[in-house]
């Protein structure tokens, strides 16, 4: 049973029985293949239950019930959803520009594909381990709203336009603040490699070390990235009572259930990172020099940590959607502009400042 | 050619010549915010509204023209159909009408039970106007939570009426049937539930800032202009305008319960919400004060079967959640009316919306919308 603690022993017996087994281009290939299979069905099976663990919190604030018929406590219900919308015709739109309107949802939901393999899931359970992994996401996590635009222009609909436009100002406002929020994690560990990052909070989270300023950066990190994903009070881009469903008004089918899902892999891949650099990723907690303590955290598998800490963001995220009202276009900008940036440039000099000096816990 | 007939030239002088990006886009009629067949025709730069045309008659059902075909006791049915959350409103202003021309005085237990309905019905219809407003300006939570509690006031409506919605159960000469037995424990009940749930409104979104941020200052009404548009009802009295009829004309058993007429100063979204919040908090202690002292007696004052109004016009007017109804009745002493009017309070609320949003963002349009509380089929009738 010792792999759940360490994957990396199981992954390198598999690589090392693919490669006494197969030419070396073809243990090559085979792994790409392997890899590429394992994340795409995370994928499925993670954003469905997304989707569903959405509608029971949701049905949680609201005093109802939620999803309970198909399967056991509605667990299936996600996915006769899935299959009802591959089933469904694929309206065309006329006078839409055919091209762009069928490319935009496979680049929403290539960007968060493109996010979610740089993710370290747990010791040795990590796809690719760059040097710049927060860079990465960083990169790839704004591939999204190109397709989103697209997706707007596309669609010869002003509502949806509108949707494309409000979320273009959007995300690429809240990016900067998403940005410098990551850079205080980076300062602090000196890395930008998200194992390193993790490696380096065994002794404590950068949450707990790194005093106020790195608190301050959690916090501007889960609204700026709530915005940038386009969720919770932040959903200007869809706006249902305003834009009835904003850039995918017009989507129909699977191409619909691709930004559904794009969507809810994003809100994934924003509490992952969270958890990852803030709160330790798969690292247990520790306390000190309370060894017994210690070591019955030690015995909680390092996945159960870290699904236990991206559920708790992905809670909190929910949370602040199903119970404060939205913003208004100007007022959001206004909040990412004025307030949130300014105190993310001067959090990030005095982040600076305090590593400078080694004023904190190490 | 009218002031819209030139707006709508207009509107196509700017389609023509796509000058500084300004487009157009239709609100509605089918629409999640408008909350019914309503259509708003947008002029838009950018996010910024410059005007709108409400068009309205999408479900117009030509009420009044059917009244003159109808009996008396038949035209209120028709009257639930206007403002649908404010059925009993609606009855009781023809009812009273007809009572007035015949000169009939009702028992004082239709008085009292016409009353506490009023006032039930305003409390649901509050409760159904919070939780669309908290959703049109993105609270998904606050329809629930709004729908929740107004199920216990339709409950109580079932058990006596047998219907939900659409009651009929005030009529001319009193009430269709007696009350259920049980109705006064119901009531009680209920009242001392809303009495623990209603803070929960204001934890979930009066103190809330983006909620604050979105109202406050949101689509002025002077009090000059809330008298000049004749916008009456909470709308109106947010703006300082005192209009409640339930003050200024006693009607049912109004003279002998005290409550405050809610007034506000400031006249935004904000205070039009804060209206409503209050108004429930009053309707409540009318309630209260009315619900013990149900007297005994008939449900209904003895009618000829078929009634016959003497010959000539008359007026009444009513406060229903939204407003002042008045009803404008001409008789030429047969059982039908020759002619029947209704001033709803929905159509004159409508027309203040080019003035309110002009100059406000889209987002804006659909919170001042949702504060005017408006309800289609009684702009339509």
């Amino acid at each position: 049973m010792s792999f759940i603690y360490d994957f990396s022993s199981a992954t390198q017996a598999i690589d090392q029985w693919l490669k006494a087994n197969l030419s070396p281009t073809g243990a090559f290939v085979a792994e790409l293949a392997l890899v590429g299979l394992t994340i795409l069905l995370a994928y499925a099976v993670i954003g469905l239950y997304l989707v569903y663990a959405e509608r029971k919190v949701c049905a949680f604030m609201q005093n109802r019930v939620g999803p309970n018929r198909v399967g056991k406590w509605g667990l299936l219900q996600t996915m006769a959803d899935l299959i009802k919308l591959l089933m469904k015709e694929l309206i065309p739109i006329r006078k839409s520009d055919k091209l762009l309107f069928n490319v935009a949802p496979y680049l929403v939901i290539i960007a968060s594909f493109l996010g979610i393999a740089a993710i370290p899931f747990a010791k040795g359970l990590h796809a690719i381990d760059f040097n710049i992994g927060v860079f990465y996401i960083m990169a790839v996590s704004s591939i999204g709203v190109i397709g989103i635009l697209l997706a707007g222009w596309s669609s010869n609909s002003k509502y949806s336009l509108i949707g494309a436009m409000r979320s273009g100002a959007q995300v690429v406002s809240y990016e900067l603040s998403v940005g410098l929020a990551l850079l205080s994690v980076v300062i602090f560990s000196g890395s930008m490699q998200l194992s390193t990052i993790v490696e380096s909070q065994a002794n404590g989270w950068w949450i707990l070390k790194g005093h106020l300023p790195a608190m301050i950066s959690f916090v501007i990190f889960l609204i700026a990235s709530t915005a940038e994903i386009n969720r919770g009070p932040f959903d200007l881009a869809e706006a249902e009572s305003e834009l009835t469903a904003g850039f995918h008004t017009e989507y129909s089918g699977i191409r619909f259930a691709f930004f559904f899902l794009a969507e809810y892999m994003n809100m994934f891949i924003v509490a992952a990172m969270a958890a990852t650099v803030f709160l330790g990723g798969w690292m247990p907690f520790h306390l000190g020099n309370l060894e017994a303590f210690n070591r019955v955290m030690d015995f909680i598998p390092p996945v159960v940590w870290f699904f236990g800490k991206t559920i708790f963001i992905i809670y909190l995220i929910m949370w602040f959607k199903w119970t404060f009202p939205r913003l208004r276009i100007d007022q959001l900008l206004t909040l990412e502009w004025k307030y949130l940036l300014p105190l993310n440039l001067l959090n990030t000099v005095v982040i600076a400042f305090l590593v400078l000096m080694g004023w904190y816990f190490k | 050619m009218n002031a819209d007939a030139m707006k709508e030239v207009e509107l196509n002088e700017i389609i023509a010549s796509k000058e500084d990006g300004k487009y157009i886009i239709n609100i509605g009629p089918q629409h999640p915010s408008t909350h019914g067949v309503l259509r708003f025709v947008v002029s838009l730069k950018g996010e910024t509204l410059e005007y709108l045309i409400p068009h309205c008659g999408y479900i117009h059902r030509g009420i009044e023209k059917m009244c003159e075909n109808l009996t008396y006791p038949q035209i209120i049915h028709l009257t639930d159909r206007m403002d649908y959350l404010s059925a009993h409103m609606n009855n009781e202003a023809v009812s009273l009408c007809v009572e007035n021309a015949l000169g009939i005085e009702v028992p004082e237990r239709v008085k009292v039970i016409r009353t506490i309905l009023s006032e039930l019905q305003r409390i649901a219809s509050h409760q159904l106007w919070w939780a669309a407003f908290g959703m049109d300006i993105g609270g998904l939570t606050c329809f629930f939570y709004g729908l929740r509690d107004r199920e216990k006031v339709l409950d109580i409506f079932e058990e006596s009426f047998g219907s939900r919605l659409l009651h009929s159960f005030i009529c001319p000469g009193g009430l269709m049937q007696d009350i259920h037995p049980s109705f006064q424990k119901r009531v009680k009940e209920f009242i001392s539930y809303f009495r623990k749930k209603l803070p929960e409104y204001d934890q979930l979104l009066t103190g809330n800032v983006i909620f604050e941020q979105r109202t406050k200052g949101l689509g002025i009404l002077t009090k000059a202009e809330a008298i000049d548009y004749g916008v009456t009802g909470p709308s109106g009295r947010a703006s300082g305008f005192s209009c409640d009829i339930r003050k200024k004309h006693p009607y049912s058993a109004y003279d002998r319960v005290e409550f405050r007429e809610i007034l506000a100063n400031e006249g935004d979204t904000y205070s039009r919400y804060k209206v409503r919040i209050e108004e429930m908090w009053e309707s409540m202690n009318i309630i209260e004060q009315l619900i013990d002292q149900i007297p005994e007696g008939s449900f209904t004052a003895p009618m000829k079967a078929i009634i016959k109004l003497p010959e000539g016009e008359y007026t009444q007017r009513v406060e229903t959640a939204r407003g002042e109804l008045a009803v404008y009745l001409v008789s030429t002493g047969d059982k039908n009316p020759y002619r029947m009017r209704f001033r709803t309070p929905n159509f004159s609320n409508l027309f203040v919306m080019n003035h309110l949003a002009a100059g406000a963002k889209i987002a804006d349009l659909i919170a001042i919308s949702g504060s005017l509380d408006l309800v289609i089929p009684d702009i339509d009738r």
